[in-house]
């Protein structure tokens, strides 16, 4: 909300720089976004800069009042004219090609000089004639044969507004010869409202709580007004069908005003509000609008009456009714737009129909035209939920729909109209019917809410004196009683109770709607303390709290660990979006396997289709990380931990099952100058990583199994069991699901795990063996089997029989040939014998050495390898 | 014999001296001191010598073994420093070409944001807390204080979720922040001694959602972490401390802060932190746009209806809560100028951290 700083000091005193004024409000909870500087230098002395600032500055000297005594033809330019203009030290000739000065041209001299911005020669402007604010100086030059070195500025000159069609015309009072900063200049306050703040979506508003931060004191505009026209009881009515829908309906009228333009001053006020001027009665009600914060409906009375006098005869006056729309009717609104309503809308109708969107918009038929000349005036209080449906339905956020839909209390509604008639009379004349019609069937309870100095210790953490808590409250006007005592203890020995629990009674002042009763009440008045007192003046304290119970976050701990396991082992971790679409999904699976045909969790408003369920795979979306990432680098190596979002057996709620989903494709190095091996990487990459991975957190009995997934290779892709429970699936991306990613020629491998599984299986502790100090035996066996036949099963098989004697055993070489026939690989071991106890000799590592390979020739059809 | 002997000796020594490499060194001490070197014939041979010359032949033969092997020993050494001399004057790596490459692993700068925050609060004794991310609208706004139709649900637009069946006020939604985890975690802590619930200190992050056209400034899902400290003896006073202690320690311990009055309905009085730009110093620059400060978190006393909520009498408890977006604190840190980098993992900015 924009507000003009001239009007906000109608109301209030004050002696505040700019800048400090805007810090102060912006503590307080007014967030000024801008300053706009209308006329008045930027940042002045060494002030400091406490929001964005933007604005120019009008010389003093140089830009100044003028008065135009008479507008004459240019001799040469039809649409040029050439001014006789004092500017209160001489009168100059100025060129210029204003249209609004058409109608005076060839005039003689005026009988009342036209006022004007003058911009003396040296002066600086804006340069209307280029985008953006650039400045340019008045130099004198020959335009058309005629001098110029000054001219009559538009405000788009000024920086004003945008208009640049004509130049400004001044009122009639406007001192010729005075700097036009300090005739008009200003400054533009940009407030960021919050929705509690809608009370100060005013200027009286505003100024009320820089007189309460300031201590200064706030007066209101004067609604003291002449009533000199026929009483208005009896001449309109008033029914409320719902006082909960509508709680206040006040009428006022004026009669034969004349539709003119405002005063110069007010359509500044009301362009730099961030409004546009219509004419003098839609700027009055506008005006009043911004200064109070109630919003006003002019009809046009003569419409009502004859809409009256067509339904009921010889009737002349018509009866106002309020009441919620029947669902699908219908009205057209003064934007000419036929809408279609909702039971929830509340409507302003008479005998013979709707007339308005109650607190939104006005119909077309009864607005005022150019013809009107007898205004009934509204002032109304409505529901905000009612309309804040009604401004999303219809979809019309105006600025009446803006406060209302915040709250507006009823009080408001007479001093609106009363505030509307006025400026009415003042700009457009007429007389203004005596009194006011007022219904008024649900007066609010302005709540009541009792505190202590305790209170205000124990949520702010201030000592303050009672005297000091209710000045603060006193400057927001609420009204406070001091040393009534809780009625329950049935004393009343008031001089027993310590100063800090002594009870002020704080009753809301009658323009605010956001504070309520008991403990929240006391949260709200704590805010309102804590704002005038100066969130800045509040100390900075350590908490001093008892510590909660310490449960530490095993499952997070845990989580974390697996992230630096896998950070550590090379592996970029990335976080992808959770919304996805099941087509992007399907690319994950070959074709030959059914689809995904879970239900996804479905955005009922996705942004786009693209992103509109929530995922089941996080190794599809990370699929679509390597995809992106194929063409910027040779090799990925990735992983990602994130939920996939799955139908719950129990309720609605989806569950979200972490995954750890692992990718790897391209080289397993980079070519390089050492002869790094930049084969690609495959399966055994990926298993080598995640062996480390789940040894690093010491999980024991990890197993490998064929297995086929739909997303992998059949022949490549293992399930991957902890103590026989499947904790995840490995292996070489399926040919044809490749296909379904841009993707390089290298083998893709991927893992996908439950992450809950693995953190369940976390052992708490583990045990850690001693050094051995009895020295080790080292001996290699190599043994030809079947090419079938899993190595895990000689590994397993080897492991049993030697028992805790064979305390290390390792791979290291795979030979298939003609030597050893087809059909057949031989694997060799190197094996470590260690007893704790004793070295062992040459004989007993022989004996092992025979019960091993006597077990692997018998069991496994193994054959040694001479 | 003696004779022979010193020419054994002298061919030995002679040998010695060209022997330029311990290649050559050790072919010499095979080939003089070997087995079936001259010196060691002589004493296979000793039983051929006469019974008198034994002794001196014997003794003189020691001689020359003795002397040869010392010599050996010494041309060893020599040789070994003149290995090492001719190492160190002549081996030269150039030392500018490149390393043998190790892929270094990284984690995601959000995560390393998260530790960070995780650590600050932690060493205040913050536990983390965490909850999940398709909630209802009672959990994400009700409980928290949003009424139905309230203008403060207007800050927030909501993801919502299709139900099968109509499940009225009450859908399922993503949540648009990690507060309904408050609701959660007071209720949970409130089980565990209902008449006297005990005091809460956590932190809850966790990726949020909102309905947001997707800009270089806004991404429809982001990660928050938010905050809570419930207790009996807690002020708005213990709420500036601990923020601006945060603040100091991820954005530099000189850092200023301010607390500016602000709206959020599930705290009362609620605040926004700004911290002065610290690329500015506060003259106004593109990152804090022209303001001179930047908005780090929102934070507030907790509304007694939420502790209310969550089982704790807002007669006896009073408590604090924030929620910061780690993604902008790290984007404020790092100059980033688009928020859409977190997600898209492009490797050539997840690599820079």
């Amino acid at each position: 909300m924009k507000v003009p700083l001239s009007w906000i000091k109608e109301y209030v005193d004050i002696d505040l720089s700019i800048e400090e004024l805007g810090r102060r409000m912006t503590l307080a909870g007014l967030e000024v976004e801008e300053i706009q500087y209308v006329g008045y230098p930027l940042l002045e002395g060494d002030q400091r800069r406490e929001a964005k600032i933007s604005g120019f500055a009008w010389g003093p000297d140089q830009i100044v009042v003028g008065a135009i005594l008479e507008v004459m033809p240019h001799p040469d330019a039809d649409k040029l004219v050439l001014c006789k203009l004092d500017d209160g030290e001489q009168v100059h000739t100025v060129l210029t090609g204003a249209p609004n000065l058409y109608e005076f041209k060839g005039a003689g001299p005026l009988d009342t000089p036209l006022k004007v911005a003058y911009a003396r020669e040296g002066a600086t402007i804006i340069n209307a004639y280029e985008p953006g604010n650039n400045p340019t100086t008045l130099k004198r030059k020959k335009i058309r044969g005629v001098e110029s070195y000054s001219m009559a500025c538009s405000e788009r000159e000024l920086g004003i507004s945008d208009e640049h069609e004509g130049i400004i015309i001044l009122d009639d009072d406007a001192p010729v010869g005075a700097p036009l900063v300090d005739y008009m200049g200003d400054v533009v306050f940009d407030i960021a409202i919050t929705p509690n703040f809608a009370r100060d979506a005013n200027v009286i508003g505003v100024a009320r709580e820089i007189a309460a931060i300031t201590g200064a004191e706030l007066s209101y505009p004067d609604l003291d007004i002449p009533m000199d026209g026929p009483p208005l009881e009896g001449r309109v009515k008033i029914e409320i069908t719902d006082p909960n829908l509508n709680p206040r309906f006040v009428f006022g009228l004026i009669e034969n005003v004349v539709i003119k333009p405002s005063p110069y001053k007010v359509q500044l006020r009301l362009k730099l509000a961030g409004m546009r001027p219509i004419d003098a009665l839609v700027d009055a009600t506008n005006y009043a609008m911004l200064e109070l914060g109630e919003p006003l409906h002019a009809f046009d009375y003569d419409v009502l009456v004859r809409r009256a006098v067509r339904q009921v005869a010889n009737l002349s006056y018509p009866t106002i009714i309020t009441r919620p729309a029947e669902q699908g009717e219908k009205l057209v609104t003064l934007d000419d737009v036929e809408r279609t309503l909702d039971d929830f809308t509340v409507m302003v109708c008479d005998q013979s129909g709707s007339l308005a969107l109650a607190g939104v918009m006005g119909g077309a038929e009864s607005e005022i035209s150019e013809n009107t000349t007898n205004i009934l005036l509204e002032g109304a209080a409505w529901n905000i939920i009612n309309t804040r449906r009604t401004v999303i339905s219809q979809n019309l956020p105006s600025e009446a729909a803006y406060r209302f839909s915040r709250g507006v209390h009823p009080e408001m509604a007479p001093k609106g109209v009363l505030r509307g008639l006025k400026l009415m009379h003042e700009w457009a004349g007429g007389t203004i019917a005596q009194g006011l019609v007022d219904e008024y069937p649900l007066p609010p309870e302005d709540p009541t809410v009792e505190i202590t100095a305790d209170d205000v210790r124990r949520w702010l953490g201030i000592e303050l004196s009672v005297k000091e808590i209710v000045g603060i409250l006193e400057s927001l006007e609420f009204t406070c009683q001091l040393g009534i005592r809780y009625q329950e203890s049935g004393t009343s020995d008031k001089t027993l109770i310590p100063d800090t629990q002594s009870l002020i009674t704080v009753t809301t002042p009658d323009h605010r709607l956001d504070i309520s009763t008991g403990v929240i009440g006391k949260a709200d008045l704590m805010e309102e303390i804590a704002r005038v007192y100066g969130y800045d003046r509040i100390p900075e304290t350590r908490l001093s709290d008892d510590l909660p119970p310490q449960r530490g976050n095993d499952e997070l701990e845990i989580e974390e660990a697996l992230r630096d396991l896998l950070a550590g082992l090379g592996l970029q971790e990335v976080i992808t979006h959770r919304m996805t679409s099941s087509e992007r999904e399907t690319r994950r699976l070959s074709p030959d396997t059914p689809p995904d045909d879970a239900p996804y969790f479905t955005l009922a408003n996705p942004i786009t289709p693209e992103r509109s369920v929530l995922r089941h795979s996080l190794l599809a979306s990370v699929l679509e990380i390597v995809e992106r990432n194929a063409r910027i680098r040779e090799r990925i190596a990735i992983f990602e931990i994130n939920p996939v979002f799955l139908a719950s057996e129990d309720g609605d709620l989806p569950d979200e099952t972490k995954q750890l989903v692992i990718v790897l494709t391209g080289p397993r190095a980079l070519a390089d100058w050492a002869g790094a091996d930049t084969s690609p990487m495959d399966f055994f990459d990926l298993k080598g990583i995640v062996d480390s991975t789940l040894r690093g957190l010491h999980l024991e009995d990890i197993r490998y199994e064929n297995a086929e997934h739909p997303s992998f290779h059949p022949g490549k892709c293992a399930r991957v069991t902890l103590g026989g429970n499947q904790i995840g699936v490995m292996g070489e991306l399926h040919p044809q699901v490749k296909g379904n990613y841009d993707l390089p020629e290298t083998p893709l491998l991927a893992a996908d795990f439950d992450v809950t599984a693995i953190i369940n299986a976390v052992p708490t502790l583990f045990d850690v063996t001693s050094i051995p100090s009895q020295p080790p035996m080292l001996e290699d066996i190599a043994l030809i089997v079947d090419e079938s036949l899993p190595a895990a099963k000689v590994e397993a098989l080897i492991r049993q029989t030697g028992g805790r004697t064979v305390t290390n055993l390792r791979l290291f070489d795979i030979y298939r040939g003609e030597q050893i026939g087809a059909g057949k690989k031989s694997l060799a071991y190197s094996l470590t014998y260690q007893n704790p106890e004793r070295t062992l000799t040459d004989k007993d590592a022989a004996k092992l050495r025979n019960k091993i390979i006597k077990r692997l020739e018998r069991e496994l059809g193994a054959q040694l390898r001479g | 014999m003696l004779d022979k002997l010193d020419q054994i000796k002298q061919d030995a020594l002679d040998a010695l001296a060209s022997a330029q490499d311990e290649d050559a060194l050790e072919s010499w001490r095979v080939a003089y001191l070997g087995r079936s070197s001259a010196i060691m014939d002589v004493f296979k041979n000793m039983g051929g010598v006469p019974q008198e010359e034994r002794g001196a032949v014997g003794r003189a033969a020691n001689q020359v073994k003795q002397a040869l092997e010392a010599a050996f020993t010494e041309k060893t050494v020599t040789l070994r420093e003149v290995a090492l001399q001719h190492s160190l004057s002549e081996e030269r790596l150039d030392v500018t070409l490149p390393g043998r490459a190790i892929p270094r692993g990284r984690l995601h700068p959000t995560t390393q944001t998260l530790r960070e925050i995780y650590r600050v609060f932690a060493d205040m004794g913050f536990q983390i807390y965490l909850s999940r991310e398709v909630e209802t609208d009672e959990y994400n706004f009700q409980l928290l204080n949003f009424p139905l139709h309230h203008p403060a649900r207007e800050m927030q637009d909501t993801f919502h979720i299709v139900s099968e069946e109509d499940r009225g006020d009450n859908p399922l939604l993503l949540r648009a922040h990690t507060s309904p985890g408050q609701i959660h975690a007071m209720r949970e802590y409130a089980a565990t001694d209902p008449d006297n619930p005990p005091p809460v200190r956590i932190i809850l992050p966790g990726m949020c959602y909102r309905y947001e056209q997707v800009s270089a400034r806004y991404e429809s899902q982001f990660t928050q972490v938010e905050g809570l400290a419930v207790g009996h003896n807690i002020t708005f006073s213990d709420l500036k401390g601990t923020l601006s202690d945060f603040a100091r320690r991820i954005f530099g311990q000189e850092v200023r802060s301010r607390f500016r009055a602000s709206h959020f309905p599930f705290t009362e009085p609620s605040a926004e932190m700004d911290i002065e730009c610290f690329l500015c110093g506060g003259d106004g620059c593109s990152v804090c746009k022209d303001a001179g400060w930047l908005e780090i978190l929102g934070c507030g006393m907790v509304h007694p209806i939420v502790l209310e909520n969550g089982g704790y009498d807002p007669e006896r408890y009073t408590g604090f809560a924030f929620g910061m977006g780690p993604e902008r604190i790290t984007m404020l840190r790092h100059r980033i100028e688009d928020i859409r980098y977190f997600w898209a993992n492009d490797m050539r900015f997840l690599e820079q951290f």
